[in-house]
């Protein structure tokens, strides 16, 4: 019986020593040197913490970057630590102390909720650099260690929507088309997004109004997919658009054979035929950022914002069936004066909020949990979006936009 | 000796009857290093095929070797101090709820209701903590009513089931695993009510939590306390069932529910004191989720554990010491498979997948301790000679002063020293081991 075990085991060893032998035998040289100035130490580690893995897309979104930041400046698979699928809970402070204990220099989180714990986590281990993307509170928590980062992708939105009009106009809609809107919470970032994309879409189609519901999820295929096909079969939509993280409005939209302008990443291969163009966040130039300013000792900017200019904010390439003709043209046009700052996205003379123009608006800058509007946004005749601090906090009810129901995700 | 006109079978299944639990042990722990090996050669295949289509889409890619997949499996497991009180307090949670269903199951009482009854201690833990954190309560108090309710709602759950089988004999099964959903239902209806800002999670950072546990140097600090937990309830759970008259009873009515009417005892009192206490097990759990490690609340703070502990209980053999291991080994191939994952980018299914593959395993090597193969005599016959051949050849190159015993290649038989002589009395054995079968 003994010998039995012992043979059994000797083989196993074998066999694993065989195929550890062949594997290291295949084992690749990889001399990216990658960008001639940085010279990142080996040792160097970087950790993100994503809340689902690749099916979802915001989630890819940051995974995505992180490869392609991986692949220019030549670090291993040893070099990048990818947690995904942590849960906005402690579970979040815990991961974060396993990477910083692992060794990462740098570690980024993903997801609105997991800020709180990347916080602490930044408090324990003050020599890692702790980014979170969508955060609010880095720049009244002011920890050495702590920096939030964003994107003006108010402005992607904006284009997007000038697409959408453009597409309105081609399908011969120019009087009061109806545009749908699936967000995910009825807060800033959310209101942001859709009230920038219908600004767009009005600047094409000025008499275009738009229904918006909300799921109460960032990632909820069947409420996404529900939810598109009653603004489409209730609410007789003309086009479709969503702030929600998985294909279900998509989908929803190719069933139907309505247009949809998408978010966080092209669906062109899931639904040719209704698919436009997406804006979406790139997050691979703050990678880098952060990255070089770590490496070189130097502090990383508590709030940083990815823009047109900077490439932190994207448009996916067009669809091949749906854009109207000229849709790259215009948007080219678009983008160049938003780049120069001729044309500002929330120029307080396009929109009315009950029929007046706004002239002072003050918004929740300061996130103490408190929803106290202290910090003016309006000035020289534009809102200040992004501004004041990376994430957004445009959260004004204008006039055009319909809200099918709220999901504030608040107390 | 070979009939050759009535066809015989190339070999048989006898059930086991003798062979000792030390073989038993040495076929699971093979098992189990069976499973690792596979994990670790299906991870080597998806790097494999992942890597191709990077190289043909020009990407960035590394290859994988068996030694780093161990290396990053290990540093999963113990890599660092956190990582292996993690490890352990995992095992701890694993380990309450599989001890928590085992007297249902030890009763023959199909409890899959695990899962609910841990969440809806959860949500009673949550409850107390949302409308008394922040109002001047003291922690304690706060901490002692949160715990109360978490064991009230626990144990709720646990009896519905309990009383409807005492009463009308419905069937258990459906009615424990259709309350999960409720508890989830209800759970979800409670953090919509009461969200925190963009996310489907209730927290609670205001107090009202148990603190950490020791200075604040110390790692363990957050952990201990259900290590301790598990400890102790490990240890009374298995004086309970081995030595109190409860669990003496529990084990009769699950073998005989007429010796126990028999002998007088009151079936339906014993039913529902089981599911009493495992109401009370799953309410603690509960409150020890929320209240100790995630200091908040969503529908998957439980996370499938209640489901996983029946299996780690039956895996166990409703044997808490056992059920000790089971529930270590479960937890070590999750979370090492979670590290590799994090290298690879794998995502989160990868270490269900792997767990999925140590089940597997674990769960058929029951059939190899618990049946033996026995062959057709000529086959045997000729496996009995490859068997002295290899004698033979072993006890020449080694020199062995005494010549080994010979070992069987077949899995199951007993060892025997003079194989010429098996191939005569064969016939006989087979025929006694099909009578002791019947």
């Amino acid at each position: 019986m003994k010998k039995k075990v012992i043979a059994i085991v000797l083989a196993i060893a074998l066999v694993a020593a065989l195929c550890v032998g062949f594997a290291a035998c295949n084992k690749k040289a990889n001399n990216n040197s990658g960008n001639d100035e940085l010279v990142i130490p080996s040792d160097f580690k970087i950790g993100l913490i994503t809340l689902h893995d690749e099916s979802s897309t915001y989630d890819k979104n940051f995974i995505d970057a992180m490869r392609a930041v991986q692949q220019e400046l030549g670090l291993s698979n040893r070099q990048v630590l990818i947690e995904s699928g942590v849960p906005e809970g402690n579970e979040c402070y815990q991961k974060a102390c396993e990477l910083a204990e692992a060794g990462c220099k740098v570690i980024i989180a993903d997801s609105f909720g997991h800020e709180q714990y990347m916080i602490r986590a930044a408090k324990q281990y003050p020599n890692v650099q702790f980014c979170h993307a969508t955060g609010t509170k880095a720049h009244t928590e002011n920890l050495n260690n702590y920096a939030n980062a964003f994107a003006t992708i108010y402005e992607g939105r904006y284009l997007a929507g000038v697409a959408a009009g453009l597409k309105l106009q081609a399908m011969g809609k120019t009087n009061a088309p109806k545009v749908g809107y699936i967000g995910a919470f009825t807060y800033a970032e959310v209101m942001s997004g859709y009230s920038s994309f219908f600004l767009g879409v009005r600047s094409i189609v000025p008499s275009a109004t738009m229904v918006v519901t909300f799921t109460g999820s960032w990632y909820d295929l069947n409420a996404e997919y529900d939810a598109a096909n009653h603004l489409i079969v209730d609410e007789h939509c003309d086009l479709i658009s969503q702030h929600a993280d998985s294909l279900g409005a998509p989908n929803a939209c190719e069933e139907h054979n309505v247009p949809n302008v998408s978010y966080n990443g092209s669906t062109v291969a899931n639904c040719p035929r209704t698919f436009i163009v997406s804006s979406r966040i790139d997050w691979a130039p703050y990678y880098k950022y952060v990255i070089t300013q770590v490496v070189k000792g130097q502090a990383v900017a508590k709030d940083w914002n990815g823009t047109l200019q900077n490439g932190g904010v994207k448009l996916t390439a067009l669809g091949s069936v749906a854009p109207a003709a000229n849709t790259q043209e215009t948007l080219d046009s678009v983008k160049a004066q938003l780049e120069a700052g001729t044309l500002k996205v929330f120029d307080t003379s396009k929109f009315t909020v009950n029929g007046q123009n706004l002239t002072t608006y003050l918004a929740d800058v300061d996130d103490a949990g408190d929803f106290v509007h202290e910090t003016e946004a309006i000035s020289n005749g534009y809102f200040h979006e992004s501004e004041l601090r990376s994430a957004p906090y445009f959260d004004v009810e204008i006039d055009g936009i319909t809200l099918l129901d709220r999901n504030y995700g608040e107390d | 000796m070979i009939n050759n006109k009535i066809h015989e079978p190339l070999f048989h299944l006898t059930k086991r009857t003798t062979g000792g639990s030390k073989r038993a042990w040495a076929l699971r722990a093979i098992a189990f290093a069976v499973s690792v090996l596979v994990c670790g050669i299906v991870t080597i295949i998806i790097v494999a095929v992942n890597n191709e289509q990077l190289s043909q889409a020009g990407r960035y890619f590394e290859e994988y070797s068996f030694e780093q997949y161990f290396l990053d499996f290990g540093e999963g497991v113990f890599g660092s101090p956190r990582t292996i009180w993690n490890l352990f307090q995992e095992t701890a949670i694993l380990l309450i709820i599989a001890l928590a269903v085992t007297p249902c199951f030890k009763m023959k009482f199909w409890n899959i209701g695990g899962e609910g009854q841990v969440l809806m201690g959860g949500l009673g833990a949550a409850i107390v903590i949302r409308f008394m954190m922040g109002k001047g309560y003291s922690d304690g108090l706060i901490i002692f009513l949160s715990l109360l309710l978490a064991i009230g709602l626990g144990v709720a759950w646990a009896v519905v089931p309990a009383l409807f089988k005492a009463k009308w004999n419905t069937n258990e099964t459906l009615l424990t695993l259709m309350m999960n959903y409720i508890a989830v239902c209800l759970v979800s209806f409670f953090v919509a009510k009461n969200p925190t800002a963009g996310s489907n999670t209730i927290f609670f950072d205001k107090g009202g939590t148990i603190p950490p546990i020791g200075p604040q140097e110390f790692v363990g600090k957050e952990f201990v306390l259900f290590i301790i937990a598990a400890a102790v309830i490990t240890t009374i759970m298995a004086i309970y069932l081995k030595y109190s008259k409860h669990g003496y009873e529990v084990a009769v009515v699950g073998e005989s529910p007429n010796t126990a009417k028999y002998v007088g005892i009151n079936t339906k009192a014993v039913i529902i004191r089981t599911l009493v206490l495992c109401g009370v097990l799953c309410g603690i759990t509960g409150f020890l989720l929320v209240s100790a490690k995630d200091f908040s609340l969503r529908e998957d703070t439980v996370g499938g554990r209640g489901f996983t502990g029946v299996l780690i209980s039956w895996l166990g053999q409703f044997n808490p010491i056992f059920m000790v291991v089971t529930s270590f080994l479960v937890v070590f191939i999750q979370r090492g498979s979670a590290k590799v994952a994090t290298y690879q980018a794998f995502g989160t299914s990868y270490p269900s997948v792997m767990a999925g593959i140590f089940f597997f395993f674990i769960i058929a090597v029951e059939f190899f301790v618990n049946y033996k193969f026995v062959f057709r005599e000529d086959i045997q016959a000729k496996i009995d000679a490859f068997n002295e051949k290899v004698k033979l050849t072993l006890s020449k190159n080694k020199k062995v002063e005494e010549a080994p015993p010979v070992v069987h290649i077949q899995a199951g038989e007993e060892q025997k020293e003079e194989p010429a002589q098996d191939v005569v009395e064969e016939p006989a054995s087979v025929e006694e081991s099909v009578k002791e079968e019947k």
